[in-house]
């Protein structure tokens, strides 16, 4: 399974690489999308991935018995989603502002905005 | 403790300024010029008590790792500057209450700004620690910017001040490098402890070093030629700070610097050849500029610059004689100087004018500043029994008795003095004195003068008055204030206890003859003053050669070049700085996984499932649908299906919190996304061929990377004990089974709040981006109003809120928390907003979201103060006992299940700002936009960018 979810990060990673990269303003709020997503996973498949139980402890027990998921990258990605989600539609919000204010969705007409 | 309470009783007046001058404009200038004066009383109580054996000390740690400490002393040499310093000062503080016009702003931003200036120079003069010294040293140049760019809507005088702070900056920090290189030579910052090694210190060979960079730290401050320039710019300050500035303070900073290290350094060839060469340089350039000089405040100005250069040759000379001369000198001259600059401020006041050539016969109009000026030039010429006429006596007799190069100091000196004579008669007297050019209508003013001139009011004359009259007292009772003032600072200078006399009458010596000599020639200059300002023409001449044009050629380069390097770097091209960012990012990851050798890792398949291929396969297919979509609405569906596939690869591999909040969050950005889109231009092809390929290769380079980064990452056996110890702790410790859950609201509580303090500020963001007009999103106008969408939003949305609170609290022990509980309620109120539009969701919500936020911020923080209100760290997680209740069972309340409501809020609170500002916008899209066919618009975009 890492080899799988590895690749998918790889894939992931180069075509938020190439969305970003491009003069439309709503690909490189989806290159930021995808940008999450590759490095949530990354950070999950830190951890090790195994098809294993929840790290929750069972029912009248006081630890957890027998293999479990590791918890530590799971609470790293859980505000990590939550958190690229607010980077996400703040990007959004500031290309849909900076779309209206230079009148033009194309990043490179935004280099004479400043003069 | 009487240093640092000082320091902190001028810190709170600088505080106290702007209530002050708002509540009682009349009476804040005495209020606040009470502090000053109350130091002075203090300080004034420690004459006599401090000697060359005892000092006044105060220690305090501060960064004991960097050798920075607290520390100060008060010698001889700082009481004798902190004397002056608060005793102008408070001085200064009434006059400019008459000076400055009444507007509460303008007085706000003085006294605030004079305060912070008097912290820096108290300071200065009393650190004992290196570190504290340069710290103070720096604090003088940034409130001496502002109160030179005190009128900050010239452009001349923000120049000016700018002028001033960058030379005095770069010599700061010069001034820096010295002292670690002297601190780290002596071992010990402490300024006595250095002193105390003596001239040892100079012989080592970073001591000259140290001496050099220390050298250009105290010229610059004391404007020394080749760095004098910014002085005479420098009266762009209202009169009443080039008073303080001039006299007592600012550039007295780098005299006293010289004054404290001269025990160190005296006997070192280059300070010998550079304070006598820079100093006697200084002396003539100040003092044969100011001859041509018109302006009074700028005559003033040459002069105190010319003072300063006799200083610092005096210092140079250096010995027990040349010492107390240039003591003896620097009280007379503090006293007069700031005299004449409050008088001179009083006739720029009293007649509108500060041009000399057509002042004259003012002694009757403004009598009390007459007097006043009077004695002060009186004192600056030389005249007994005047505080400056022991200067000048001393300084003839140092350079009579000096061994070598004594009749070029003579001659130097006796040029000086006899310029600075007919200078002060030509600021003090001739106003007043002189005739007036013509009489108009019997009353003896000249016509030129833009106004009938008045006298100045009260405020304005106690200063100039007062100091006048202490530079009479001092002259007249010269053995005493030596004995209690120049005696402690000359041992505090020499680093030599010793008792010394001052005698006045020397017989028919060289002294006197050289005396009577300064007093003809300068009398004489005075007289021929009409000739020197004809030839105005010379002084600027002198101009056209001076240092200043270096500067200004390395100031314009500067600029010039940063410009140009800001336009190569900062070429407004986001495409390039992506490019160099990913390129940069991209590369040293690279290096890095090629540098650690191949991945000790062998691509397990068998344990593969056709179910693991079939997800990856679609989420690949997914991805590419979303990159390369020709419509948004087709890159949306891929981005969804990406979202939710990611959530099933969080579910299947023991995440269900993950894959709950990844589901949650996924239908809410979509659903955003779907609504943004309403205002975005459709997609467009806009790259060329070849930033295409070139973008591909660079995407699949990257793309690689991680690829291996991610190989190598899981290959790699990290080391559980983090992980391992956190689900040991979690029900032990923490009273949570859910150890994610545990992880976030107790464990790493810390990191938890400063991310729900990002979506509060990601929130806020938007809000700010997509502002709320009155229009406000109503499905009719949006979407198809549908009656069964907007049932069921009814219906759904408290349910929503009740499995939202049925999972924050169950999230302590089951999948669920804070997170997950705060998305679903907000999903509620976005499928609310979504069917009833977002004034109805506003009105269920009851509060707004960023009171939402705030409120759970507030909340987060709360819970965390308990531990230290029992004693125990911040964030520590606090339980009640447990309790029994019908249907919920045992129940257990503590601090984290608080700090989890909190996040709950936040989240709540951020997800419905969101989607509100989104809704409303689009609204505004549809409803603002002008009539015309928004295809055309974007066609015509589209050629113009081919």
């Amino acid at each position: 399974m890492e080899f799988l979810v590895s690749l998918l990060i790889g894939i992931l990673v180069a075509a938020s690489v190439y969305c970003i990269l491009r003069r439309s303003i709503i690909k490189f709020v989806i290159g930021i999308a995808f940008l999450s997503q590759a490095v949530n996973l990354l950070v999950f498949t830190t951890g090790g991935i195994s098809q294993a139980a929840p790290p929750i402890i069972q029912a009248d027990q006081t630890t957890i018995i027998g293999e479990h998921a590791d918890p530590l990258p799971q609470a790293l990605v859980l505000t990590a989603i939550v958190i690229g989600f607010g980077l996400l539609v703040f990007t959004l919000a500031l290309a849909q502002r900076a779309t209206q204010a230079a009148g033009t969705d194309d990043l490179e007409a935004f280099r004479n905005t400043e003069q | 403790m009487l240093i640092p309470l000082s320091i902190l009783l001028s810190l709170f007046s600088a505080a106290l300024a702007s209530p002050l001058v708002k509540r009682c404009s009349n009476w804040a200038p005495y209020i606040l010029a009470a502090v000053p004066a109350g130091l002075f009383l203090a300080y004034a109580f420690l004459v006599g008590d401090i000697s060359f054996a005892n000092t006044l000390q105060y220690q305090q740690p501060w960064v004991p790792g960097l050798n920075v400490a607290f520390d100060f002393q008060v010698d001889g040499l700082s009481l004798l500057f902190l004397l002056m310093i608060t005793g102008i000062g408070a001085f200064i503080l009434i006059y400019a209450g008459g000076y400055l016009s009444k507007d509460v702003k303008t007085r706000t931003r003085f006294y605030t700004y004079m305060f912070l200036f008097m912290v820096g120079m108290i300071g200065l003069v009393s650190a004992d620690n290196l570190v504290l010294l340069f710290i103070f040293w720096e604090l003088t140049s940034i409130s001496s910017y502002l109160l030179i760019g005190f009128d900050n809507e010239n452009k001349e005088s923000r120049k000016k001040a700018l002028q001033a702070l960058l030379v005095t900056g770069t010599g700061g920090v010069a001034l820096l490098a010295g002292f670690i290189l002297l601190g780290n030579t002596a071992g010990s910052y402490r300024l006595s402890e250095i002193i105390a090694q003596g001239e040892a210190l100079a012989t080592h060979p970073l001591g000259t070093a140290a001496l050099i960079l220390i050298l250009l730290g105290a010229f610059t401050k004391s404007a020394q030629f080749p760095f004098h320039f910014w002085l005479p710019n420098a009266m762009a300050a209202p009169t009443p700070v080039s008073a303080y500035l001039h006299s007592a303070t600012m550039v007295k900073a780098g005299i006293f610097l010289l004054f404290k290290l001269s025990p160190v350094f005296a006997s070192h060839p280059i300070w010998t050849a550079s304070l006598i060469g820079c100093g006697a340089i200084t002396l003539l350039l100040g003092t044969i500029s100011g001859i041509f000089q018109r302006d009074l405040k700028r005559i003033l100005a040459f002069t105190t610059m010319a003072v300063l250069g006799l200083l610092t040759m005096l210092i140079g000379i250096g010995g027990e004689l040349a010492l107390k001369s240039a003591l003896l000198f620097m009280l007379g001259h503090a006293l007069y100087k700031a005299t004449l600059f409050m008088t001179a401020g009083n006739i720029d006041h009293g007649t509108g004018t500060r041009d000399a050539r057509i002042l004259g016969g003012l002694r009757t109009l403004m009598p009390y500043t007459a007097v006043a000026a009077g004695l002060a030039a009186l004192s600056k010429g030389g005249f007994p029994p005047l505080a400056g006429f022991l200067g000048k006596e001393y300084v003839y007799k140092t350079s009579s008795t000096i061994d070598v190069a004594a009749p070029y100091i003579t001659v130097i000196a006796l040029i000086g003095n006899a310029l600075l004579l007919a200078l002060a008669f030509k600021a003090g007297i001739h106003p007043y004195w002189s005739k007036a050019v013509s009489t108009v209508e019997g009353k003896s003013y000249s016509k030129f003068l833009p106004h009938k001139p008045h006298e100045a009011n009260a405020a304005m004359l106690a200063g100039p008055l007062i100091l006048a009259i202490g530079g009479l007292v001092f002259g007249l009772l010269p053995q005493s204030v030596t004995a209690s003032l120049i005696q402690p600072a000359l041992s505090a200078a020499t680093n030599t206890s010793t008792e010394i006399t001052l005698s006045l009458w020397h017989g028919f010596s060289l002294p006197l003859i050289l005396s009577i000599t300064t007093l003809i020639a300068g009398i004489t200059i005075y007289w021929c003053r009409e000739t020197f300002w004809k030839r105005e023409a010379f002084a600027q001449e002198i101009a056209q050669r001076d240092t200043e044009n270096i500067y200004e050629f390395i100031f314009t380069q500067f600029v010039r070049k940063s410009k140009e390097v800001t336009r190569t770097i900062q070429n407004g091209s986001l495409r390039s700085y992506l490019w160099t960012i990913i390129l940069a990012a991209g590369a040293l990851v690279g290096f890095k996984i090629i540098s650690l050798g191949a991945i000790p890792y062998s691509i397990n398949l068998e344990s593969l499932h056709l179910f693991h291929y079939v997800l990856i396969v679609g989420l690949v297919i997914a991805v590419g649908f979303a990159a390369f979509a020709s419509s948004l609405l087709k890159a949306l569906a891929g981005l969804g299906l990406l979202g939710y596939g990611v959530a099933i690869i969080f579910a299947t591999n023991g995440a269900p919190d993950l894959a709950i909040t990844q589901i949650i969050v996924e239908t809410l950005a979509v659903g955003l996304l779907l609504f943004a889109a309403l205002r975005l231009p459709a997609f467009r092809k806009l790259s060329s061929n070849r930033n295409r390929i070139l973008d591909t290769i660079l995407a699949s380079s990257c793309g690689l990377v991680a690829f291996y980064m991610a190989l190598k990452a899981s290959a790699i056996e990290l080391s559980p004990t983090i992980s391992n110890q956190f689900v040991e702790w979690s029900y032990v410790l923490a009273k949570g089974k859910n150890v994610v859950n545990v992880t976030l609201v107790d464990f790493r509580a810390l990191d938890t709040f400063g991310e729900i303090a990002v979506i509060g500020i990601a929130a806020i963001g938007v809000c700010i981006c997509l502002p709320v007009t009155n229009l406000r999103y109503l499905p009719s106008a949006g979407l198809s109003k549908s009656i069964i969408f907007s049932t069921g939003a009814r219906i759904l949305l408290p349910l929503c809120i009740a499995l939202s609170v049925i999972s924050l609290y169950r999230g302590h022990n089951e999948p669920g928390g804070g997170f997950i509980g705060g998305l679903i309620c907000a999903a509620g109120f976005t499928l609310y907003a979504f069917a009833r539009g977002t004034v109805e969701a506003l009105r269920r919500l009851r509060f707004t979201p960023i009171q939402w936020i705030a409120g759970g911020l507030l909340i987060a923080l709360a819970s965390a103060c308990f531990g230290p209100i029992v004693g125990k760290p911040f964030m520590t997680g606090l339980w009640l006992p447990g309790f029994e209740l019908p249907i919920l069972g045992t129940v257990h309340l503590g601090t984290p299940l608080l700090f989890d409501v909190g996040v709950y809020a936040v989240v709540v609170g951020f997800a419905a700002q969101v989607t509100f500002s989104f809704l409303d916008s689009s609204i505004n899209a549809t409803s603002s936009a002008p009539k015309q066919d928004p295809c055309s618009k974007l066609t015509q975009t589209a050629t113009a960018c081919k």
